[in-house]
């Protein structure tokens, strides 16, 4: 297997003897080729887990495995794309996407060409000399996106990659992603609290419970490709995420609200029923 | 200009000897001084250009010593807890501490002259630039390490093109109130330093009851530390702000 989680605990220390336990005994496994999705309410894990695959952080207990060797640390095998994109601003697009590329070894020539088939492939061709900060939201992803695949990474790992961006972009981008996984065939750990987003685009979805954060459940999702998110298996398995997990979002009310708990509860349920975990 | 016609009405009114208020475009008498004959015949004959030299080019060293001094030492504060514990916590103090206050400790260590006003100039400017460069790389943010480290880089890489470069428009805003802290320091350590430059110039004008040349170099040291502020260093900001995005 391409990923594989073997009893995983991490803590996060606070003070000298004030611990957080963060993950508790995570064990999963992903295959390779296979698009994974984890959901769970912020502050679960989810990004710590990612962080664990990438080697950006070390777990308590346990170990994270992939293509069967322990992570020691990170490498250009698994590639994060960030929420933010986390694209450095004084370069520009190109720059950008050839960093990991001189790191790798590449000739200048080679780095570049390939940075242009990478921008080519999300549309972004003619924007190689723009800064970030020039671009859109949207725009700042797919050059994240780009950057990630030229390395050719074995893993792609991508924490909440579309979650600032607004409802119509985001569809491009799904279709986009879904087009590149195609394409390109990568194993990929996507995260989102969005339970629409997360059946839309992935084989099997991990659901997550909250604190300490363990995997509750998974759901393969069986529906034809390319998807369609009103697929009647997608419309009934959202219903289905949505009732376990909208019994972890009323652990994490509770503990936040106490006794207010009752007067947040309905507030919630009139809310964006796809996408809860935002609330909080 | 109501400033310069007042001072103009002041010195001609002739209650103060012209040595000691010297109008400054229209001689009072024939043939007399006025500041702004002086200031030119003093470009002209290179007194002042010279003097203006040897302070640019002490300047400049002692303010590349500063530069690197409070780069190393930012970055040391930034990187190892203990020596935020120690050095970070007393730049803080020696940082209020004005520069010419070492003077009679760099006199003793490095002699009267170039040595001690280099030190001067200095001091006055690492402190300044130990807590910008400080809190520059304290706050690169977390996700361009990360990112940079999954795509392959770490260590002295990393410094270079990540930390460096995200901390650069602290850095500069830095660069900006030590060169103001430097400008002052090298004025005060020239005036008692007697070696040269436009203070030493400012010196010989008091001694030689000379106002004229006095409010001349004034003046000089007026325009250039403006034009510094504003050629080199306030657009050194703009640029990094626009290249940065910090303003759209
Ligand atoms: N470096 C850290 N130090 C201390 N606590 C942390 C650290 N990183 C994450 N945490 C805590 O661990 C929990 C899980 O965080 P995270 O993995 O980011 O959640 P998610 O991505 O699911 O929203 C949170 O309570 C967070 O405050
Ligand atoms: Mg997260």
């Amino acid at each position: 297997m391409k990923v594989h989680l073997d009893q995983v605990n991490k803590s996060f220390f606070k003070g000298k003897d004030d611990k957080l336990h963060v993950l508790d005994n995570i064990d999963f496994e992903i295959q390779e080729g296979e698009f994974v999705s984890l959901i769970g309410p912020s502050g679960c894990g989810k990004s710590t887990i990612l962080k664990l695959i990438a080697g950006l952080d070390a777990p308590s207990s346990g170990e994270v495995k992939v293509n069967d060797a322990v992570v020691k640390g990170p490498g250009n095998d698994r590639v994060v794309v960030f929420q933010e994109g986390g694209l450095f601003p004084w370069m520009t697009v190109l720059e950008n996407v050839t960093y990991g590329l001189h790191l790798k070894g590449s000739s200048k020539q080679a780095a570049h060409d390939k940075a242009m088939e990478g921008l080519r492939m999300v549309h972004l061709g003619n924007f190689t000399d723009a800064h970030p900060h020039e671009l859109s939201g949207g725009m700042k992803q797919r050059v994240a996106i780009a950057r990630s695949l030229v390395m050719d990474p074995d893993v792609l790992l991508m924490d909440e990659p579309f979650a600032a961006l607004d409802e119509q972009t985001r569809l491009v981008l799904h279709k986009e992603l879904q087009h590149i996984w195609a394409q390109t065939g990568k194993t990929i750990l996507f995260i989102t609290h969005n339970i629409r987003e997360a059946l839309t685009l992935s084989d099997r979805v991990l659901l997550m419970s909250t604190r300490p954060g363990a995997v509750k459940q998974q759901y393969e999702v069986q529906a034809a490709r390319p998807r369609d998110p009103s697929d009647s298996v997608i419309v009934d398995l959202e219903k289905q995420v949505m009732a376990e997990l909208e019994e972890e979002m009323e652990k994490v009310l509770k503990e936040e609200f106490g006794d207010d708990y009752n007067l947040e509860k309905s507030h919630v349920r009139d809310g964006d029923r796809s996408d809860m975990g935002s609330h909080i | 200009m109501v400033i310069v016609a007042i001072w103009e009405v002041i010195s001609k009114l002739g209650f103060f000897p012209v040595f000691m208020f010297p109008p400054l475009f229209i001689p009072s008498e024939g043939g007399g001084v006025t500041v702004m004959s002086t200031l030119i015949s003093g470009i002209l004959s290179g007194e002042i250009l010279s003097a203006t030299g040897v302070t640019l080019v002490r300047l400049l060293i002692g303010f590349s010593i500063a530069i690197v001094l409070g780069l190393t030492f930012g970055f040391l504060i930034a990187r190892y807890k203990i020596v935020d514990d120690t050095l970070g916590f007393f730049v803080t103090a020696l940082q209020s501490i004005p520069s010419i206050v070492w003077f009679p400790l760099a006199i003793v260590w490095f002699g009267l002259g170039n040595a001690a006003i280099l030190f001067i100039v200095a001091i006055g400017a690492t402190w300044t630039m130990t807590v910008n460069s400080s809190a520059g790389f304290k706050n690169v943010p977390s996700i361009y390490i990360d990112a940079a480290k999954t795509l392959g880089s770490s260590g002295t890489h990393l410094l270079r093109t990540i930390i460096l470069p995200a901390s650069v428009p602290h850095i500069i805003s830095g660069l900006r109130v030590a060169w103001a802290f430097a400008w002052r320091a090298i004025m005060a350590g020239e005036l008692l330093g007697s070696a040269g430059g436009l203070g030493y110039l400012l010196d010989l004008g008091r001694s030689t009851q000379a106002m004229d040349l006095v409010l001349s170099i004034m003046i000089l040291i007026g325009v250039i530390g403006t034009i510094i502020d504003n050629q080199v260093f306030l657009r050194m900001e703009k640029t990094v702000a626009r290249k940065w995005g910090l303003k759209a």
